[in-house]
């Protein structure tokens, strides 16, 4: 090790290949000591492991989990299908096919176009939040949801009825976490207000 | 007749259920080790974890590779397990007990040559090993089955040595008498260290168990011997392992820590029945202790390469065995003669 150079942690030792002592080359006293060393550990209470399901790891308010499509404060979705997540997607991971409103949904869809079927692939997807970004209507948001595990694929591809938002104000999915001061002075600047 | 056909179907199911409580006894253990928690969601603490591998082993997939030697295949696992079954016989697992106004020994069959019996039952435990190997048609499985076959018949030399001189000692080969001249001139540990030593090492190699785990060796052979095998197989011969160090345990247990002796409990005057039950806890609480060694250095120390193995075997293990002989012959001849 040169002179320059700090040792990245205190235990370094300097190698050497020098011939072994006899209590060296019975190798008892060396095992003997490895196995003082394990059965310390057998004893030492076993703080790092989390219980997952009954006890979940605290994550970071930001954290980018399974989507969600938002509805607005009457209940109608606010997705418009304009396709601009699914061009933002680097993982190419959402589609989407557009409807137009028909007369007496108008409690449904808030504008006259929406997407009728709209599949994001959780098995693709990379959670970057891009969709999200890029949404000019507030409508797609990630959450602090984890994606549950599945035995089989097709149950990956979530379609309208887990993404969208439940309609009753009760089950609402809450987003407020994501929106921190910096995310919203980000979203300001993209002058969508008008849809918020 | 019949008091000792039910010992031994107790015997049998006793040594089952160790070897399969040893599964989940070396999981919790290397967990332990290794600073983690181990199974815990098959029933309280994970205790039926054994249950639910058994019942994995038999819904798997029972396969036979095309080219393999069917009969041999099929031969293999059921040799490993059987003569790992076997060696029980001859332990005496306690003194006797007298129930119903008979007297049973707690000891399945007391041979006069007791300790080779149960070298005779490991050394045909190998061809379990080697058979499996050979009719897989594989050479992984082919590699670990003759390094299986090396091994174990060098290490038997050593085991064989370390024997010899507590049998000078104790003049019988009968493990039952070997317990009895325990009970009256003190543990074999005592009097035989350097033995015990060269005894212990061998059982590790004999029983295939890390650090000398060389015919499984999964970083170099994928499986060893038992590459080929799936299912029930595969857990006959993971079953035989540990019946295998059970049964190890309990012959160093026999051999050198007193079988079922406990120290001062014979001047207690306990009632007999009393006094045996304590032995066979006894006997039960020392083999558990070397199944908890054999995990314990299974998860400390990394494994050795072949030829340090061989090495071991052949040039230290054998001439200390021959040493020992000597030392004890000289002690005994010059002390006691």
């Amino acid at each position: 090790m040169s002179a320059t150079m700090q040792p990245l942690t205190s235990r370094s030792r300097v190698v050497s290949d020098k011939k072994m002592t006899l209590m060296e080359r019975i190798y008892l006293p060396a095992v003997i000591g490895g196995l003082f060393i394990t059965i310390r550990h057998f004893f030492r209470t076993k703080r790092p492991t989390i219980q997952y399901p009954e006890k979940k790891r605290p994550i970071a308010a930001i954290y980018r989990g399974q989507h969600v499509l938002k509805r607005d404060e009457k209940g109608r979705e606010r997705c418009t299908s304009c396709g601009l997540c699914a061009v933002a997607c680097p993982a190419e991971a959402i589609t989407m096919v557009s409807a137009e409103r028909k007369k007496g949904e108008e409690h449904l869809y808030r504008e006259e176009k929406y997407a009728s079927i709209y599949e994001i692939d959780m098995l693709r997807c990379i959670f970057c939040g891009d969709c999200e970004d890029a949404c000019p209507k507030e409508a797609i948001f990630l959450t602090d949801r984890i994606v549950q595990a599945d035995y089989l694929r097709m149950p990956f591809v979530f379609g309208k009825d887990e993404l969208v938002e439940p309609m009753d104000p009760a089950k609402r999915v809450d987003v407020s976490k994501r929106q921190t001061p910096d995310v919203l002075k980000f979203k300001q600047e993209k002058r969508y207000a008008h849809n918020r | 007749m019949i008091p000792t056909a039910i010992l031994l179907l107790v015997l049998f199911v006793v040594t089952l259920s160790v070897a399969a409580y040893s599964t989940y006894g070396e999981r919790k253990v290397a967990a332990f080790l290794q600073d983690r928690i181990g199974p815990n969601r098959a029933g309280p603490f994970g205790i039926l974890q054994p249950l639910a591998d058994g019942a994995k082993m038999f819904m798997k997939e029972d396969f036979v590779p095309a080219a393999a030697n069917k009969k041999l295949f099929f031969l293999g696992p059921a040799i490993a397990m059987t003569t790992a079954l076997l060696t029980g016989v001859v332990i005496p697992w306690g003194d006797s007990i007298t129930l119903f106004g008979t007297t049973i020994d707690l000891q399945g069959a007391d041979p006069e040559i007791g300790i080779l019996y149960v070298f005779a039952m490991v050394s045909i435990g190998v061809y379990g090993i080697m058979l499996g190997g050979w009719a897989s048609n594989n050479k992984f499985a082919l590699l670990g089955a003759v390094r299986a076959a090396a091994q174990m018949v060098s290490y038997e030399l050593g085991m064989g040595l370390s024997i010899v001189a507590l049998v000078m000692l104790t003049g019988t080969l009968s493990l039952s008498g070997i317990v009895d001249y325990q009970i009256a001139h003190g543990w074999g540990v005592i009097q035989q260290p350097l033995g015990f030593l060269i005894f212990l090492v061998c059982a590790f190699a004999e029983t295939n168990r890390a650090p000398f785990d060389m015919p499984e060796c999964e970083t170099e052979l994928v499986g060893g011997y038992h590459t080929e095998f799936s299912s029930m197989r595969l857990g006959f011969y993971l079953f035989a392992e540990y019946t295998n160090m059970f049964i190890s345990s309990a012959v160093i247990a026999t051999l050198y820590f007193g079988g079922y002796h406990v120290p001062g409990l014979a001047s207690l005057n306990l009632d007999p029945n009393l006094a045996t039950i304590i032995g066979v806890a006894a006997m039960f609480a020392k083999t558990f202790f070397f199944i908890f060694f054999f995990m314990w250095v299974r998860w400390s120390i990394p494994r050795f390469r072949f030829d340090q193995l061989m090495n071991l075997g052949w040039k230290k293990l054998i001439p200390l065995g021959i040493l020992n002989i000597v030392l004890t012959g000289g002690v005994y001849y010059f002390l006691k003669g």
